[in-house]
């Protein structure tokens, strides 16, 4: 039996229980799988499906002592892990099996170098002199393609970028040559080109040390870049299992379908002009909103008497106009100045410039004048979590606009509130609730409701689907589009994922360093692309296709440049080139 | 007409809980709260009422409140809580030192929290000149030694009852100020608070309906642990003479006359540090009730 041969580790029925206030709430129910050495199970679900928690059970980290392992084993080299006593667990994690979590930014300790963070990780279970730490240090992070090795060992992690440090917890991971290797979203953190090298990095490495990795993941792009065998996980249970080309292309149970058929597809929409459920094109003659040279810069303060020394350059000049009925998407990477954009619209950041909002000058406005034009333009942020007060019931939220701009009152406010509830997509029921009780989706319709509430010319949503599951990011994206068909608003659409971006927008500009460096309408842009930055944004999205060629190995792309200049630092105008069209493209390439 | 698929039918929650009820019946229905409110209505009754209560004079010096030698006697039938080193009713001056105990209590501190919460939200919500002007004399407040603040003020104004509230008020604000100022800046930099001004809403409503109620917690916390601070405070004056004048009763001016016969008379000591102990307790757990009461997001969870 060849097969069974390769079996590394299996897991046969895993319970996983939380405590709750009444009953224990099974949050992984019978799961199993087998492993094979070399080979990469990706564990693909939403969010609750409880994913990361399996991979906290395999670690024996589950949080103490509100969760525990149930029932089920983990048969690892003839013994179960579930069994062992705490000691022998401890000298299982790290060795045998290693794990990477999802945020770099919190998972290295900040106060500590990075050296002294790996020489641990190398003498945890193992005694060897200090020349043979430092050289050991030394080749992981060669491994993990970390350039000038020798130099990062005595930097802290908050001089590393988010790539490098994910690349730095690889190293950490790795240092004690571990069987297995569990990644935990090791890319959602991170900007698309950084998740392509991060990808194919771990893909180099599978193949040079012949780990198994599991590797947890919400992104279908991902699961099909690397994946040999899938397991869909919804709600504690195992859905669906099989090799990658099976889940992708002949999915048996009806929720991968719904799942895969979510996933936003670059290229999708290829030859057509308008966004999926748009019924009208925009009306390009009522412009309600215009940018003239834009310029945001913060103030950095330093030395005795707190003098401005240096400034970052967030938005650097730049134009553009914003239609009835039109998206307009802005894409780019963290750093690029496109929620900072956003802010200035709702002069929440000072700027330099000419913004105007309806036809009314909004620069220098004060709060008080401000007010009225809020009425015109509103905003919908990324984190439907933190945008909506946790001590307010919802109704209240959604009515308050109306009270400050004393719109409506009374009945009449109740009237508009269920209306707009009910707009939206929840019963008028839940205006009564807290925003606890709601999921994330269900907490961005609110966020939406609340934007609709004063009616609007212009929504600004800053990553407003971002931080949603792909089956709740399709339906939050088609009530946009619809309320868009219904009422003419135009939206400024804040992202960094392309996919998403070419489903609703009518015009996208891409930014980068605070700088457009092409805009267009959407069939110029994602159809011919014509700077570097832009085809480099689209060729690292993942695709969810495994039968699509495998990207060869990304090489590492350096750091992106600093955006803090000396104060006298004032940087060239862009120039563009019209390639046709309005299709405008910086030049030269910036 | 558009087709809209809500996700999920239920919040993800836990079940609705029922909130009709007004603040006070969901109190009844935690035991540790009931007993802070049993405890607290008993010390303001006996305040209310100590002319009625007393069963002897609080200040007279009885002659078979002593022993032959001298000595105060101890908890018998005619005294039942003892009697002092001046052959005075313990009970007595305790029920009108409750009178005492309250007032600065609830007077002093309530006064510090009103102030320590003005200027600490203020400072942390507006920053600029205006925070950096408090907060820097709050810091300066913060640089004197309480006690010897205490004891200039009072040294100033002649010391009664209301005197020695208002310097306590004072003294205790400091602290206060200083952990809103902080948990104020925190808070408006959270992003609902940007979604709040990106509606138009004024800075008034913004720190009256989204920031003020997220303080409550931290509010009631310092306020019922100020209690046992300030009562404390209260006796340290009245024992330098600065305070509460005798032969008015405090509980800690009780503690502090008799505690060099702490060895020979326990109770004189044991007795009104009870009190001052459980009345604060009780506060604390009062407060610590109605913290999680007025939290929504603690709906739910094991009380």
């Amino acid at each position: 039996m060849i097969a069974e041969a390769a079996t590394l580790f299996e897991l046969r029925g895993l319970v996983t229980e939380v405590a709750s206030s009444s009953a224990p709430r099974r949050v992984v129910d019978g799961l199993s799988f087998t492993l094979e050495r070399g080979k990469t199970l990706c564990i693909a679900g939403e969010s609750g499906s409880g994913k990361s928690m399996t991979a906290l059970s395999l670690m024996g980290l589950l949080p103490q002592p509100m969760a525990r392992v149930a029932s089920g084993s983990a048969l690892y080299k003839g013994r179960d892990l579930f069994g062992l006593a705490p000691d022998a667990m401890r000298l299982i994690r790290g060795r045998e099996i290693g794990m990477i979590f999802q945020e770099p930014m919190t998972s290295l300790n900040p106060v500590l170098t990075i050296g002294r963070q790996l020489f641990e990780a190398i003498t945890a279970n193992a005694t060897l002199s200090a020349t043979e730490v430092r050289a050991r240090a030394l080749h992981l992070l060669d491994q993990v393609q970390i350039p000038e090795a020798a130099r990062r060992l005595t930097q802290y992690p908050h001089e590393l970028s988010g790539g490098m440090r994910q690349r730095v917890m690889i190293a950490i991971a790795l240092s004690q040559k571990p069987d297995i290797l569990i990644a935990d979203e090791p890319t959602t953190a991170l900007d698309v080109t950084v998740q392509a090298q991060i990808l194919s990095l771990i893909r180099l490495l599978q193949q040079e040390t012949g780990t198994a990795v599991i590797m947890i993941t919400h992104d279908m792009g991902v699961v099909a870049e690397m994946a040999d065998h899938v397991l869909v996980m919804k709600d504690g249970r195992q859905v669906e299992t099989g090799t990658a080309g099976n889940i992708f292309n002949a999915p048996r149970e009806a929720y991968t379908k719904a799942l895969l058929a979510a996933v936003p597809r670059l290229g999708a929409m290829a030859g057509t002009s308008l966004p999926r459920r748009a019924n009208q094109p925009p009306n390009s003659a009522r412009e309600v909103v215009a940018v003239d040279n834009l310029t945001v810069r913060f103030d950095l303060r330093g030395g005795l008497l707190r003098q401005v020394n240096q400034r970052v350059h967030a938005v650097e000049g730049i134009s553009f106009r914003l239609h009835a009925g039109e998206t307009l998407a802005l894409v780019g990477e963290s750093g690029c100045g496109k929620s900072t954009t956003g802010r200035a619209l709702l002069n929440l950041v000072p700027y330099t410039g000419d913004i105007s909002v309806n036809g009314t000058h909004i620069a220098g406005l004060r709060p008080d004048q401000m007010k009225p034009i809020r009425r015109d333009i509103q905003m919908i942020f990324q984190d439907p979590y933190a945008s909506l007060d946790p001590r307010m019931r919802v109704g209240e939220l959604v009515a308050e606009p109306l009270k400050i701009h004393r719109l409506a009152k009374g009945s009449e406010l109740t009237d508009r509130v269920e209306y707009l509830f009910r707009r939206v997509g929840l019963p008028a029921e839940a205006a009564s609730r807290y925003p606890h009780e709601f999921s994330g989706g269900q907490r961005q319709r609110i966020c939406i409701a609340r934007a609709l509430s004063l009616s609007p010319k212009v929504i600004v949503a800053d990553e407003s689907v971002s931080a949603l599951d792909v089956t709740i990011q399709a339906q939050v994206l088609e009530l946009m589009q619809d309320i868009q068909n219904e009422t003419g608003i135009a939206y400024l659409f804040i992202s960094h994922d392309m996919a998403v971006v070419e489903q609703i927008s009518h015009r996208v500009a891409v930014m980068y360093m605070g700088r457009f460096v092409e805009i267009g309408t959407r069939a110029q842009i994602f159809e011919n692309p014509q700077h570097d930055y832009t085809r480099k944004l689209m060729a690292a999205v993942p695709v969810p296709d495994p039968l699509r060629h495998r990207r060869g190995y990304v090489p590492f792309g350096g750091e992106l440049p600093s955006s803090v200049h000396s104060v006298r630092y004032e940087p060239q105008p862009a120039v563009y080139r019209d390639v046709g069209a309005g299709h405008l493209v910086a030049e030269p390439a910036i | 007409m558009s087709i809209i698929v809500p996700e999920l039918g239920e919040p993800s929650g836990p079940t609705r809980p029922i909130r009709a009820q007004s603040v006070f019946g969901r109190l009844l229905h935690r035991p540790m709260a009931v007993v802070g409110i049993i405890i607290i209505a008993v010390v303001v009754l006996a305040a209310l009422f100590a002319p009625v209560l007393t069963p002897h004079d609080p200040n007279e010096q009885y002659f078979e409140g002593l022993t032959l030698e001298g000595a105060p006697l101890g908890p018998n039938g005619q005294f039942w809580f003892g009697t002092d080193l001046l052959g005075r009713d313990l009970l007595s001056r305790l029920i009108v030192g409750a009178q005492t105990s309250l007032i600065i209590g609830v007077v002093a501190n309530g006064l510090a929290v009103i102030i320590g919460s003005l200027v600490g939200i203020t400072a942390g919500y507006f920053r600029g000149i205006v925070g950096a002007v408090l907060m820097r004399f709050t810091d300066l407040m913060m640089s004197f030694p309480a006690l010897l603040l205490a004891i200039v003020l009072a040294a100033i104004f002649r010391p009664s009852l209301w005197i020695v509230a208002l310097v306590i008020a004072m003294v205790n604000w400091v602290q206060i100020a200083r952990v809103l100022y902080t948990e104020t800046r925190s808070l408006s930099e959270r992003e609902f608070i940007e979604a709040e001004r990106s509606l138009g809403a004024g800075s008034m409503l913004i720190l009256w309906r989204h920031i003020l109620p997220h303080l409550v917690s931290t509010i009631i916390v310092w306020a019922t642990l100020g209690i046992s601070t300030t009562v404390l405070l209260e006796a340290t004056l009245s024992f330098l003479g600065i305070g509460v004048r005798p032969p008015t009763p405090s509980w800690g001016n009780i503690i502090f006359e008799n505690q060099t016969y702490f060895a020979t008379a326990p109770w004189l000591v044991f007795i009104p540090g009870a009190a001052i102990l459980l009345l604060s307790l009780a506060f604390n757990v009062l407060g610590d009730a109605l913290r999680d009461i007025l939290d929504p997001t603690q709906q739910g969870r094991a009380a």
